[in-house]
């Protein structure tokens, strides 16, 4: 046959549409996940890539593929910049034919990332961020907030420390919106408990690396504990240096992650009181899920926030098989009322479940740093010492001013 | 008790011992920096960067050879300062007939790299070194304790500041580079090696830092950002003692610890900001810096 050159010309045009109209058909049947986290920065050992394996973990998990369901995953690097992330994020949902976003780390970030899932009408579900407000003022129809926030940190460990004798605080901040909000929260918890707080040193973030001067003017306050309102490298740089000046305060981490104290060394850390919603030597089955999800993370334990994607992400496979592929992908917010409707179970957080404004309630734990004597080895780090149920452990909603809760 | 602005007596004397040792670093880092600069007419913005390596590098002499942390005070500027050199031979010396923008943006670019490798290596919430056995403890100085470990730091740094000043001021060393810095053909032509001398200077520069970044292994949090965290406030460190200024910015360093440390009492928010502000009321009053030479 011989080929002419419009013939071949013709046939490379066609050709050229083939792909695209094959990932159109495709997309189709396949849903897309978008895990957008911290791979460069401070909180890239708590979230970063130990998360985008705890999406993959969930999807191979899910026995999704045998129902006929195609799900990818898709990771990008939001560099703790809001308005790098919500573009990526955009871009996402525009070209990139994502119907869920996990994850985002960082309260700027995650709330940025909120406002773009509305007006898209795709799926969010947050689980490395702290701030309460994506479930209060900042609540979307289109958004799930999962594994703990602000108020869950402030309320358990606060309370706990007061209960136990810790009646006077003094506060380390970081002074930029997250910090403030911790040391507000934590601080109201406090004095309705009947404690005092004597004084708070709001430092400037980031670029701060030496606390010590805040360290002896809390120890000159006289206070009992001293409460820690920052998060990462800074909380490890306060932990560290108030065991070098002798502070005989007791610790408080109002944000502390497994990978911080895995950082800090248990003859520095041990002692410390923190608050997590999830430890992975907690019980059977989080042992069990440690153990499975360890080999894609080089050895590594999973943290609080990679839990909560994992779990997140499961519970999303699970309300896209019981709706179907085609109505998940064609409505956000519809997605996000369906995972509603849906009691949670999963290995890392148990049974719980979402409220209205978009918060997954579930327990709350409060833990010790074990002594270098009483641990077994690496990540054999916390030791329990109190629990709060899960219509306790979170803001009661009619306080959230949350526009979807009805009163 | 005695009260000094409504702050305890005791308590601002410790602010300005705590002042006097973070000085200490700033000291260090800045003089690095402004021997370079005096000499190879270089704005090292990869100083911070290998700051951060030094450190690593005593983490790794320790963790992967077993090696203690007082042959790591020797080794680790010894290692890093070769790296320098190896830097300063295969890309900064192609800069020098340039001006000194290329060069900052070399080293920004170098220093960017570096600590993107060292992240993915080595993940970003650091690794722990600890104060070695016989520096733990803290000594009761009245009013305050002051850790074993940072009394150890000053002695380090003005150890090490006064003999590098001495070096340079007092040796003939020293005299033949100012002299090369001075007119480097002219030196040349007395039959002295003046390109050998610029890369060994880059090497002890870069020593310095790395020195600095042992010095804080214990201290601070070993992590890939620990440089940058630093290097902005030495920059202007080395601005307001006067650009190339030896003894400038040893001064300039220990007394902008102590003024940072003193902000931090009275109002912490500011404390990143005010050596800038510094930075500004010297720079309007005297442009050289507080130790630069007249044009």
């Amino acid at each position: 046959m011989r080929i002419s050159r419009r013939t071949l010309l013709a046939s490379a045009a066609a050709a050229g549409t083939l792909p695209v109209a094959g990932a159109r058909a495709q997309a189709q049947q396949t849903i897309r996940i978008g895990c957008l986290t911290d791979m460069s920065g401070p909180y890239k050992d708590l979230a970063g890539p130990g998360a985008i394996a705890a999406v993959h973990q969930a999807i191979e998990e899910s026995g999704i593929a045998a129902k006929g369901i195609k799900v990818d995953v898709v990771g990008a690097d939001h560099l703790n910049k809001p308005d790098i992330g919500a573009g990526i994020v955009r871009q996402w949902f525009d070209r990139d034919g994502v119907d869920l976003v996990v994850e985002v780390a960082n309260s700027g970030v995650a709330l940025a990332v909120a406002g773009v899932a509305k007006e898209k009408n795709k799926a969010y579900i947050n689980s490395g961020a702290a701030t309460s407000d994506l479930t209060s003022s900042q609540c979307n129809a289109n958004t799930i907030h999962w594994a703990y926030d602000t108020y869950m940190l402030a309320k358990s460990t606060g309370g706990a420390m007061v209960r136990s004798g810790g009646d006077s605080w003094y506060f380390i901040t970081a002074d930029y919106a997250f910090g403030k909000a911790l040391t507000r929260d934590t601080s109201d918890f406090v004095t309705s408990a009947g404690g005092k707080v004597l004084g708070n040193s709001p430092y400037p973030f980031p670029g701060t690396t030496d606390f010590s001067s805040f360290l002896i003017q809390a120890q000159a306050s006289g206070a009992k504990v001293l409460g820690l309102s920052n998060a990462g490298t800074d909380t490890i740089n306060t932990i560290k240096q108030a065991k070098e000046f002798g502070i005989k305060m007791r610790l408080a981490g109002l944000l502390l992650f497994l990978t911080d104290i895995h950082s800090l060394g248990l003859d520095v850390a041990q002692g410390i009181v923190l608050t997590d919603s999830f430890y992975w030597d907690h019980n059977d089955r989080t042992r069990a899920f440690a153990n499975r999800i360890a080999p894609k993370m080089g050895g590594a334990r999973p943290t609080m926030v990679q839990a909560g994607v994992y779990a997140s992400t499961l519970h999303y496979l699970k309300g896209v098989a019981e709706m179907g592929v085609a109505a998940a992908k064609a409505d956000g917010a519809a997605t996000i009322a369906q995972l509603k409707k849906m009691p949670t179970q999963d290995d890392c957080f148990g049974a719980g479940s979402i409220r209205p404004d978009g918060r997954k309630i579930h327990p709350s734990y409060l833990w010790e740093v074990k002594k270098p004597s009483e641990s077994k080895g690496a990540w054999d780090y916390y030791k329990p010492l109190a629990s709060t149920p899960a219509d306790q452990a979170f803001r009661p909603m009619d306080q959230g001013a949350c526009p979807l809760v009805k009163s | 008790m005695i009260m000094i602005f409504g702050i305890p007596g005791p308590l601002l004397f410790g602010q300005l011992l705590l002042g006097l040792i973070n000085g200490a670093f700033y000291a260090m880092l800045s003089l690095g920096l402004a021997v370079i600069f005096g000499m190879l007419n270089i704005i090292n913005f990869a100083h911070g960067a290998l700051f951060m390596m030094g450190a690593f590098c005593s983490w790794m002499l320790l963790n992967y050879l077993g090696i203690g942390y007082f042959p790591a005070l020797i080794l680790a500027p010894l290692i890093i300062g070769a790296f320098g050199i190896v830097l300063e031979k295969t890309l900064i010396s192609r800069l020098y007939k340039l001006d000194h923008l290329y060069g900052l943006l070399l080293t920004f670019g170098l220093a960017l790299v570096i600590e993107g490798l060292f992240r993915n290596a080595y993940g970003s919430s650091g690794l722990p070194y600890r104060i070695p056995q016989v520096l733990t403890g803290a000594t009761d100085l009245g009013f305050m304790f002051m850790p074993n470990y940072r009394g150890w730091v000053v002695l380090c740094a003005a150890v090490v500041c006064f003999a590098t000043w001495a070096i340079i001021e007092k040796t003939s060393l020293g005299a033949t580079l100012r002299a090369a810095t001075e007119n480097a053909p002219l030196v040349q032509a007395f039959g002295v090696n003046v390109p050998r001398l610029i890369t060994l200077t880059y090497g002890g520069g870069i020593a310095l830092a790395a020195f600095a970044g042992v010095l804080a292994a214990p201290i601070y949090s070993v992590n890939p950002n620990m440089g940058t965290n630093f290097i902005n406030t030495v920059f202007a460190v080395v601005v307001i003692g006067g650009m190339g200024s030896i003894l400038g910015s040893i001064v300039t360093g220990f007394a902008l610890g102590v003024v940072e440390g003193l902000t931090k009492v009275f109002y912490p928010q500011a404390s990143a900001t005010v050596v800038f502000v510094v930075m500004v009321i010297i720079l309007l009053t005297r442009p050289r810096g507080l130790f630069g030479k007249a044009a």
